[in-house]
């Protein structure tokens, strides 16, 4: 094969709009042959690889009304530019919602987390190799899934809800903004649609070629988070190979309102095991009302992975997601009895 | 408008993907286009079936006939209607998440698959040990009588002979439908080797990529060929003129001055 060119990108026409008007605006007339940008982590991968090469880029780096964070019907509005720099330090979002701002916290490396918007964190696209190489798998239109053959390198892909594509959802401010019960505020033809970040996610049975459900048109604006959960007991964990600067091998986001040592409601929601973030609303039923031991916590991590299905390289997965929910469930605290 | 869609293998091949989106909306639009083209032509066509004074004169010479003359088993109507069911489940899974509809249609697809090819083989047998075998075949033999009903579609009393059990339409919609039915089947089976089902093991390398190219190319090629199919076969259901052929297929039997109309006794012999 003729050798790939890298670190050019691709020629294309860039608008910098300075609001939401001038983006829908443009979205309109451009359609599916816009590529919105936000913080340009994922976008200059791919035009960099020149895998995709759209006609036309609107980038959103100017436009101040997404960016900032603000309290709003007894929750915080988040703006879809808000870098998660600012997410991870606010005061607010620490003090109410504890979860994300570690999640964000938790995200790449500083320089990333700078430059790298909520909005992006949640609309990034999946990080399969075979997909990022331009193969032509189902997630790129295709017709085959060259991570889930025999010989396939598959460590980091899916154990659950694999349908031909076995990807995962890279997002670490996903799992959450689900636990958190978050509503994504997105604009579609004129209209403002708010859906729950549970729905906004989507596997490959409903959609293959898409991780979420914006659509070519679609701005995602800003997260909307309740006051439901603010101030409960949080918990995040990422494990990823390395430290310093990685994607999740599995995450897990959960929020208990406990009463004592009893379980009351709780959220629970794991990332890098399916192509969306996959909630445990098994085990958040077996929860409620459950003493928060080891007893407890053993039954949900064996619930938690019913239905697994590994693929050849990520069997690693089942007792790692097991030992996360053990972990989320005990929270910082050491077993009280 | 594309008719396939190609793509860039990782060893630097051209490869068939599957076909385009494109043709499922030419299917579409142009078996509704049929529907107003012909639904006009009926408007103003002098279609001629046997007189009233022949039927009549019929009708005397066979007092045996019964008055209800069974055209379609218990039997052959259950497999219709499941045939038509799974047909349609196909059809709508296949095709709503390309209008836009998402849903995980993948499972109910190849459900629905297994159910059309269960019946299928149900029919081959049924039909070949306990029906009239070649009487939905279409063939060389049939030119007099497609001469004759081309004749009285022009409004000419043709003297060539009427239809057997089936009409000549129904012959050539049941072999269009043989042949798209058999390629999906086929096609279908072979694509169930890159989805995960309790059916088969999942094989993705069962075949070489321009060997899936093709299979995938033909599934597609003769889905929308169905989406044509079925408007036409609906179309044709409800139509005024032929929803005495729709009720036989609901409850079994036709009238005897139907019978006498529209067929040939001779080439089909009632059987009671």
């Amino acid at each position: 094969m003729p050798a790939q060119i890298r670190d050019v990108m691709p020629a294309f026409e860039l608008f910098q709009p300075a609001s939401v008007a001038d983006t829908l605006g443009l979205l309109d007339r451009h359609g599916a042959d816009a590529w919105v940008m936000a913080g340009g982590m994922d976008t200059f991968d791919w035009l960099k690889d020149r895998i995709r090469k759209p006609k036309v880029v609107i980038d959103l780096s100017g436009v101040a009304e997404l960016r900032g964070i603000k309290e709003a019907n007894g929750g915080l509005e988040i703006g879809a530019m808000t870098t998660l720099t600012d997410v991870s330090r606010n005061a607010l979002v620490k003090e109410r919602y504890g979860l994300l701002a570690e999640a964000a916290g938790l995200v790449a490396s500083p320089q990333i987390r700078n430059q790298g918007t909520m909005g992006g964190n949640v609309a990034q696209d999946a990080r399969c190799w075979y997909y990022r190489a331009g193969w032509p798998c189902y997630r790129a239109s295709g017709n085959i899934c060259y991570a889930d053959t025999p010989t396939s390198v598959n460590r980091e892909h899916a154990i659950f809800e694999a349908d031909r594509c076995v990807a995962v959802n890279p997002s670490d401010t996903a799992p959450a903004l689900i636990a958190l019960d978050a509503q994504m505020v997105v604009r579609r033809s004129g209209a403002e649609l708010v859906v729950r970040a549970q729905d906004f996610f989507v596997g490959p049975g409903v959609d293959i070629t898409n991780l979420t459900m914006l659509q070519p048109g679609d701005l995602l604006t800003a997260i909307r988070i309740p006051g439901t959960w603010a101030g409960k007991q949080f918990y995040f964990e990422k494990v990823r190979d390395r430290q310093v600067w990685d994607f999740a091998l599995v995450n897990i986001a959960s929020a208990i309102n406990a009463s004592g040592s009893t379980i009351g409601e709780a959220r629970m929601v794991v990332n890098g095991v399916a192509a969306r973030p996959y909630r445990l609303e098994a085990v958040e039923a077996f929860l409620s009302g459950k003493p928060r031991n080891e007893q407890t916590a053993d039954a949900a991590a064996e619930l938690a992975v019913q239905g697994a299905v590994p693929l050849r390289h990520n069997a690693y997965k089942v007792p790692l997601m097991k030992a996360l929910v053990k972990r989320a469930i005990r929270g910082a605290a050491e077993w009280s009895s | 408008m594309e008719f396939v869609n190609w793509a860039l293998s990782p060893w630097g091949e051209n490869i068939l993907v599957r076909i385009s989106w494109d043709l499922f909306w030419a299917s579409l639009v142009g078996g509704v286009l049929f529907l107003v083209a012909h639904g006009g032509y009926m408007l103003f066509s002098p279609h001629h079936k046997r007189e009233s004074d022949e039927v009549d004169r019929m009708e005397q010479a066979m007092p045996a006939l019964p008055a209800a003359i069974t055209r379609h088993s218990f039997v052959a109507r259950i497999f219709h209607w499941v045939m038509a069911f799974a047909m349609l489940s196909l059809v709508f899974t296949a095709f709503l998440p390309v209008i836009g509809i998402k849903f995980a249609w993948v499972y109910w697809h190849w459900m629905a698959g297994i159910l059309l090819t269960g019946s299928i083989i149900f029919h081959i047998i049924h039909a070949t040990f306990f029906m009239d075998f070649w009487s939905i075949w279409v063939g060389p033999k049939d030119i007099p009588e497609a001469k004759a009903e081309m004749m009285r579609e022009f409004g000419i009393d043709a003297p060539g002979p009427k239809p057997g059990k089936y009409p000549l339409g129904n012959r050539l919609y049941h072999l269009a439908v043989l042949v798209a039915g058999l390629g999906a089947i086929g096609s279908g089976l072979l694509m169930m080797s890159r989805v995960r089902t309790p059916i088969f093991e999942r094989n993705p390398y069962l075949m070489g990529d321009a060997a899936y190219g093709l299979t995938y190319v033909i599934h597609g090629l003769t889905g929308v060929g169905f989406v044509g199919l079925i408007i036409a076969h609906i179309y044709f259901a409800l139509r005024p003129e032929k929803f005495w052929i729709t009720k036989s297929m609901i409850f079994g039997t036709i009238t005897r001055r139907q019978y006498l109309e529209h067929h040939d006794p001779e080439r089909w012999v009632s059987s009671k």
